[in-house]
């Protein structure tokens, strides 16, 4: 199914859930289905639970963050170690709610609203928000990213499960190529959705300074990534603008 | 506290460090007005973030495709950015494209 050939707008806010919902099924759903897959059966051979896994996924749905804790839990890594781990890999989240919530406003909206809207909002739904929000009328917004994120969610706790009854039976083949799903379908989300020059900017100085101040230092490189790629392409943005607006 | 309590309590722990990153950004949110400087400047962070994290889960990847090879990698991801954009933007088919070239340079 062809990306580009969504229609901007719904009939209405109800409408507009249902559509994000129906956004979601496709390689959205397919794509983070297969990563929760995996992380279903890396909790199993954690020697954890099931309830455990859909735990994990119901109240943290950030899959980096699950894994590490995961990953941690299973080391024997102290409770402090394990917060202060999956809070620093998590911390993007800030940045990009605080970038997606004020496009959600709209005249009645309730605060709580927001608070509640934000658990489903992860890499793969904020990356689809940030796309289609701008197109849409103001009231039909936080309807849409709560259809496509709450879709997504459901379907990530069944594929918990899954990954968690199934954890021997995927071969080593498979889930190699399961595995680089995500990374390309990122990848192909991101080019495919640069409008602008800032925007490209961004992810250029990103990418660049992404895996360089990771070998610098593992726990801030991403933040720092964020925060001096991002800036960067910002203030030359600006100053681009600035120019051409006086010349 | 037993093994499984003990389990359910790190993982309401780190609950609350992955939500806590979520109810802050609808807080500061609060003081955004759309359109704000602040809000294209933080979008820019946030796009330089992910960039980042993305480059970093294909060239530095850890897990099981730090067991495969730079160059299949590579190869999955170029040939997945042409099939996108040579069928029309099509994501499945892309997405599809780079995890079966990966799979097959990997299983040769």
């Amino acid at each position: 199914m062809g990306e580009a050939k969504k229609s901007a707008a719904f009939r209405s806010p109800r409408h507009a859930a249902i559509g994000g919902a129906r956004e979601s099924l496709g390689a959205p759903a397919l794509v983070l289905s297969a990563s929760f897959v995996g992380f279903g059966s890396l909790v199993r051979g954690s020697g954890l639970d099931l309830g455990h896994a859909l735990f994990s996924t119901a109240t943290a749905w950030a899959l980096p963050g699950q894994i590490a804790t995961i990953e941690l839990t299973a080391a024997g890594a102290t409770l402090l170690a394990i917060a202060i781990a999956t809070a620093l890999s998590n911390a993007r989240l800030t940045p990009m709610i605080l970038a997606l919530i004020p496009q959600l406003a709209a005249p009645g909206r309730r605060r709580w609203q927001f608070y509640l809207v934000a658990h489903v909002v992860a890499i793969t739904s904020w990356l689809h928000a940030m796309r289609r929000v701008p197109d849409l009328p103001a009231e039909q917004r936080l309807p849409f990213v709560a259809g496509f994120g709450t879709t997504l969610w459901l379907l990530t706790l069944a594929a918990t499960a899954l990954g968690y009854v199934s954890a021997a039976q995927v071969p080593s083949w498979l889930s190699l190529g399961l595995v680089f799903l995500t990374p390309v379908y990122f990848t192909l989300v991101l080019i495919g959705d640069v409008k602008g020059r800032v925007r490209a900017l961004s992810l250029v100085f990103g990418a660049c300074l992404g895996p360089l101040f990771h070998l610098v230092t593992t726990e801030w490189g991403l933040l720092l990534t964020g925060l001096v790629g991002g800036t960067a392409a910002f203030v030359l943005g600006r100053t681009r603008s600035r120019q051409a607006g006086h010349g | 506290m037993g093994d499984v309590a003990y389990g359910y309590l790190i993982l309401a722990v780190a609950a609350v460090c992955t939500y806590g990153w979520r109810a802050l950004g609808v807080a500061l949110a609060g003081r955004i007005g759309p359109g704000s400087v602040w809000l294209e400047w933080i979008g820019c962070v946030a796009y330089a973030l992910l960039a980042g994290l993305i480059a970093r889960m294909l060239l530095l990847p850890a897990g099981p495709l730090m067991e495969t090879a730079t160059l299949s990698r590579a190869a999955g991801i170029g040939l997945a950015i042409t099939v996108y954009f040579g069928l029309r933007r099509n994501i499945l088919a892309g997405v599809l494209t780079g995890a079966g070239v990966l799979t097959l340079l990997e299983s040769l």
